[in-house]
């Protein structure tokens, strides 16, 4: 167990380092910094000057290195538009996205999977095939169609919740959150159904396949030989069954709702990463750019590092596979 | 003699399909006396497993038993409410599939599954079920049980997994094993290994046996008595012995025929020609008829059973008294 943990976080290390090249790489591919840190009129001496200080003038394998080396001591820069460091920029607006991510994909994972269970587990009832035409409707209608349908419907129709903003927050560890307080609760239910639709969709879908196949094993056979109640087979036996794809599933939205979540804060004027970042591409405020890219890269690579443990964790074939 | 643990009469399983009804299992009777070992033989979608399904009230959609009488320790199965029934199952009544490996689940240790099997029944401390599942264990052989109750399936060999899904069959001592085919995926030594534990194990615990094969050679080292399936019905049925020696009917005759000890050495092995009809549509009379060598008009029409001395076959020009001697 202890080797395979060590070889897994090795290559998430390698692909940490390669993902920093390749970003490094790409954002200085996009243009040169110096057009819009110094005003056109300066003199050209004033250029050569902000040029060597911001270390422009060196190798790029050069500026690579210092790049890393201010990344690893915690420093990604300072943004040109707010001139604060750009990890406190960032972390500011991460628990307003973290709250209405985690909530959305942790309801959407937790209702799809017994929704798909009961649709694989009674295939021809007709509340599975309810469920399986809303789960189509979750994959085929775009999500800010449905962002503006909410909207509309419950905040402006109905007037029963908020349309945009984070409402009343709370005060934890100096951060602000929202899930607390009954208002700020209330501000997420809309953007967090608005999210946690097509995720839904995809569980109903992951979760469903899943018991189809595993209720026609002889593992299910065997236990049902055994005399072993339904309820058993599908706490004990199913849900292990089918938990890899799940699992899997689960990490790379969380990853990719975090990240992207942008639609949908623009559209609930939710005050989150992704709508920062949205801001930040429109006046090129390059170090914010790059701090988020490597975030995001950070982000993905945690996330499977985990799911790698949790296969471990709950699959022996994995954990015994991978010490042998 | 006593009353048989098991009574069928004239079970017929059929699947609903679009395609029509498959008609798996057509009229089977049989009875099993306290730890006897019948043999059930019969080519590949003769309706072997489906006959065991139904004993354990297991068949599943678009199938169900559509007739007939399952009386197990004089109680009549096919009435009751899956509730009653699923208190039978693996408690007088249990089952074995062919692949071990598929059989137990990848993700629970050994020792979770006969937890999970014993609390199906009754409620006992973990330290009882694992005292109980650990003497199980080393009944059907396998080595420092106790510990291997913390092991997972792929820690065992094919063989060892087989033992341990028969530790969990035999795990409330139930009257009847269903063992379909359990040792067709499994070296030959090792076969020969299980069905010598399991003879054992009848013998000692008084447990009776369905042993389902399509393999004539193993059964007969096992089985005091067989009962030979062709589409869906039980065509023959007698000792052993007496079958494999005499057999009256010609799919009997052909499947004893077919067997390697009976070959010339070098010589093709004497297969059946043809193949199973199809259970959607049966031909009229008796099914063997497009194969059988001693068909006649009468056989469009049904052959009842014929009861013969503690035997029985279902044909109308059955075959001779003496068989051909092996050569
Ligand atoms: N779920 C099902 N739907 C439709 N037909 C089925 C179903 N299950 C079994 N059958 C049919 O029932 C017939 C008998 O199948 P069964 O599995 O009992 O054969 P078998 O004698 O056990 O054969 P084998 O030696 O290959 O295991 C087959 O023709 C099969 O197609
Ligand atoms: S009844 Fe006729 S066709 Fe059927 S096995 Fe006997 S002889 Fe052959
Ligand atoms: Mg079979």
């Amino acid at each position: 167990m202890l080797g395979f943990v060590i070889q897994r976080f090795l290559q998430a290390v390698l692909v940490m380092a390669a993902m920093s090249v390749i970003v490094f790489c790409g954002v200085y591919a996009i243009g040169n910094p110096i057009d819009i840190v110094i005003p056109p009129e300066a003199t050209q001496e004033i250029r050569e000057q902000t040029i060597r200080r911001l270390g422009l003038d060196r190798p790029l394998y050069e500026q690579y290195f210092i790049f890393i080396g201010n990344l690893l001591q915690g420093d990604l820069g300072r943004s040109f538009v707010y001139n604060i460091p750009v990890l406190e920029l960032i972390g500011g607006r991460l628990p307003a996205t973290l709250e209405l991510v985690l909530i959305s994909v942790i309801s959407a994972t937790v209702l799809g999977v017994s929704l798909g269970i009961y649709a694989g587990y009674r295939p021809d009832s007709w509340v599975s095939k309810t469920i399986m035409a809303v789960s189509v409707l979750g994959f085929s209608v775009p999500s800010f169609w449905v962002g503006l349908i909410l909207i509309l419907f419950f905040a402006v129709n109905l007037g029963w919740l908020p349309a945009g903003g984070r409402g009343e927050t709370v005060e934890i560890w100096g951060i602000g959150w929202s899930f607390p307080t009954f208002d700020g609760l209330s501000h997420i239910v809309l953007p967090a159904i608005n999210l946690a639709l097509f995720k839904l969709a995809m569980m109903i879908r992951l979760a469903r396949a899943g018991t189809r196949e595993v209720m026609l094993t002889d593992t299910v056979k065997f236990a049902r030989a055994a005399g072993i109640s339904e309820g058993t087979i599908l706490w004990r036996h199913l849900l292990k069954l089918i938990s890899i794809p799940i699992i899997t599933v689960f990490g790379l939205e969380l990853g990719s709702t975090l990240a992207f979540a942008v639609v949908t804060e623009t559209i609930f004027s939710w005050p989150g990463v992704g709508k920062l970042i949205i801001d930040s591409i429109a006046v090129l405020d390059r170090p914010v750019m790059v701090a988020y890219l490597i975030l995001v890269a950070f982000l993905f690579v945690t996330i499977n590092f985990v799911i790698d443990l949790v296969f471990a964790l709950i699959d022996p074939r994995v954990r015994h596979g991978a010490a042998a | 003699m006593s009353d048989p643990v098991l009574s069928v009469k004239g079970l017929s399983t059929h699947f609903f399909t679009r395609a029509g009804v498959v008609k798996a299992v057509n009229g089977v009777s049989f009875d099993l006396a306290r730890g006897e070992i019948m043999g059930l033989v019969g080519e590949s979608g003769s309706g072997k497993t489906v006959t065991g399904f139904s004993l354990l009230g297991l068949v599943d959609a678009p199938g169900r038993i559509v007739e007939g009488s399952i009386k197990l320790n004089g109680v009549e199965l096919t009435t009751l409410s899956e509730a009653e029934l699923r208190k039978r199952r693996g408690h007088e009544i249990s089952m074995i599939f062919q692949d071990p490996i598929a059989t137990l689940n990848p993700m629970l240790t050994i020792g979770q599954q006969m937890k999970l099997a014993i609390d199906a029944h009754e409620r006992v401390s973990a330290a009882a079920a694992r005292s109980r599942a650990t003497e199980l264990l080393t009944q059907v052989g396998i080595p420092s049980a106790a510990a291997r109750l913390r092991a997972y399936p792929h820690e065992f060999s094919g063989g060892m997994r087989q033992r341990v899904a028969i530790a969990i069959a035999l795990l409330h001592r139930p009257s009847v094993i269903v063992a379909d085919e359990p040792t067709t995926a499994l070296d030959v030594s090792i076969q020969a290994q299980i069905l010598a534990k399991m003879r054992a194990l009848a013998r000692e615990t008084g447990t009776a046996m369905v042993w389902i094969s399509h393999d004539l050679a193993v059964v007969s080292s096992l089985a005091s008595k067989l009962a030979v399936m062709y589409a869906g019905r039980i065509v023959e049925e007698g000792p052993t012995a007496t079958l494999l020696r005499d057999p009256r009917h010609p799919y009997t005759a052909g499947l004893i025929a077919s067997l390697p000890a009976m070959a010339k050495p070098g010589a093709p092995l004497n297969q059946i020609a043809g193949s199973t009809p199809s259970l959607l549509s049966l031909p009229e009379g008796c099914p063997f008829s497009p194969r059988c060598t001693h068909a006649s008009g009468q056989c469009t029409t049904d052959a009842d059973m014929t009861q013969n001395g503690g035997r029985q076959w279902r044909c109308f020009h059955p075959v001779g008294q003496t068989a051909p001697e092996p050569a």
